[in-house]
């Protein structure tokens, strides 16, 4: 446990200092919901249509945009290898890293999201939706697409390699998680979906990491 | 000096034992038929060309490669608890201060000691709080060497623990190099420098590997 906290102040620091890994994704999120009104039209009627399936889709792309550099630095500057060589499990500090990324990248994507749904004219009663389907799905989305990155990390150019590998495995996620917005929009149940992406949470949460810890193994050249 | 009479059953016991180990990188042989037997107290130098394999046979050492034939066994199951590698890269992040960075790799190796004392040790007392960013490359690889000087490991596998340090600093490692083998680790490293009398030399050319003075297997 200790070597968890150490390591997971330790991922947190490293974040904090880069801010613009922080940011961009932020910033991505934010820039392609405030164009969708202006190219489409600002009718609201048209846009609560559309909005649960764009604030997904907007929200994905931005957790895959923050994936690719996650094992980079630390690969290119020997750190992984001591990690893979440590006595300690791969997959302590592997999930210390994961926490780390999806506090400083994900969670930041779930707290704005009430005020881009506002801005999408969203019905305030779903704004909750929104934000409990986001803070379900943006962490299986990071740890799914660390895997990706895992698989990666040894190749010069793996963005669009990872893409590739991540983006069907990112689909129920999304399916899921824009159906419980547009069901809340529609009036509808919303626990049953909520349900089942929280189920895919648990299983990408327990699973997860050891897959993100072996397919670094297998990057290093095992 | 030695202290025989305290480590004269650590010294005999062998660590490791490399069988018939071969590497094929890109199609090209780096090394076949490399047999040898690693003991306790020992300090094994491995030389060759640029590109000859020397990096390679230690990241197979440490288990970060797997593409190789042969056997390579160390004397316990548990031997990762009791290694100490240093990679070919530093492994310091440059947004962290030495500080930071070394109390990770602390907290990954289980290493217990005072990191401060660490630093001090490889001269960086006073550059604690800097960004490893604003430190030169020789600083930087100080960082990684300060492990040297933490808590005691059976294996040290160093991979050009030389590099970009200057002549004190070249003096200073030789003798803890020395130090922690008479206290009975097993060193491995590569470089062109010989860290003093007595070591055993592996040298990798043109596909074979020769053991050149004693530690014959």
């Amino acid at each position: 446990m200790s070597v968890f906290r150490a390591a997971l102040s330790r991922e947190l620091l490293v974040l904090w200092r880069s801010p613009a890994e922080i940011i961009n994704p932020l910033f991505f999120f934010v820039m392609v919901i405030s164009l969708f009104p202006l190219a489409i039209s600002p009718k609201p009627e048209l846009l609560a249509l559309v909005a649960p399936g764009v604030l997904w889709v907007a929200a994905l792309l931005a957790v895959m945009l923050s994936l690719d550099g996650l094992f980079r630095r630390d690969q290119e500057s020997g750190v992984l290898e001591l990690l893979l060589t440590a006595p300690v499990m791969a997959v302590v500090p592997v999930s210390a890293k994961l926490l780390a990324h999806w506090l400083l990248t994900g969670l930041p994507l779930v707290l704005i999201s009430p005020v881009l749904a506002h801005m999408l004219q969203l019905p305030d009663a779903v704004l909750g939706t929104v934000m409990l389907s986001l803070l379900l799905g943006t962490p299986a989305l990071t740890i799914i697409g660390a895997i990706g990155a895992a698989l990666t990390v040894g190749l010069n150019r793996g963005g669009i390699l990872l893409a590739v590998l991540v983006l069907p495995l990112y689909i129920p996620v999304l399916i899921f998680g824009a159906g419980a917005v547009s069901a809340a929009v529609d009036g509808g149940a919303v626990n049953g979906i909520l349900a089942i992406l929280g189920a895919l949470l648990a299983l990408t949460v327990s699973l997860g990491p050891l897959a993100v810890a072996a397919g670094l193994k297998i990057s290093s050249g095992n | 000096m030695s202290q025989p009479s305290t480590h004269s059953d650590a010294e005999t016991a062998p660590r490791l034992v490399l069988e018939q180990l071969s590497c094929e990188r890109d199609d090209r042989l780096l090394f076949s038929g490399l047999s040898l037997t690693a003991s306790a107290g020992e300090i094994w130098q491995i030389t060759g060309a640029n590109g000859a394999g020397k990096t390679t046979l230690l990241r197979i050492l440490v288990g970060l490669h797997g593409f190789y034939e042969g056997v390579c066994q160390w004397w316990q199951p548990q031997w990762q608890q009791e290694l100490l590698y240093l990679g070919h890269q530093p492994g310091v992040r440059e947004e962290l201060n030495p500080l930071e960075n070394l109390r990770y790799a602390c907290a990954l190796s289980e290493q217990g000691g005072d990191p401060m004392a660490a630093l001090a040790a490889v001269g960086l007392q006073g550059f604690e709080d800097v960004p490893a960013a604003h430190l030169s490359a020789g600083q930087k690889r100080r960082i990684a060497l300060a492990r040297l000087w933490l808590e005691h490991k059976a294996v040290w596998v160093l991979d050009e623990p030389y590099t970009a340090i200057d002549q004190d600093g070249v003096a200073a490692l030789d003798q803890r190099i020395q130090q922690a083998a008479q206290a009975g680790a097993l060193v491995i490293y590569t470089s062109h420098h010989q860290v003093g009398d007595g070591v055993r030399r592996l040298h990798l050319a043109h596909g074979q590997a020769e053991v050149t003075s004693g530690g014959l297997a």
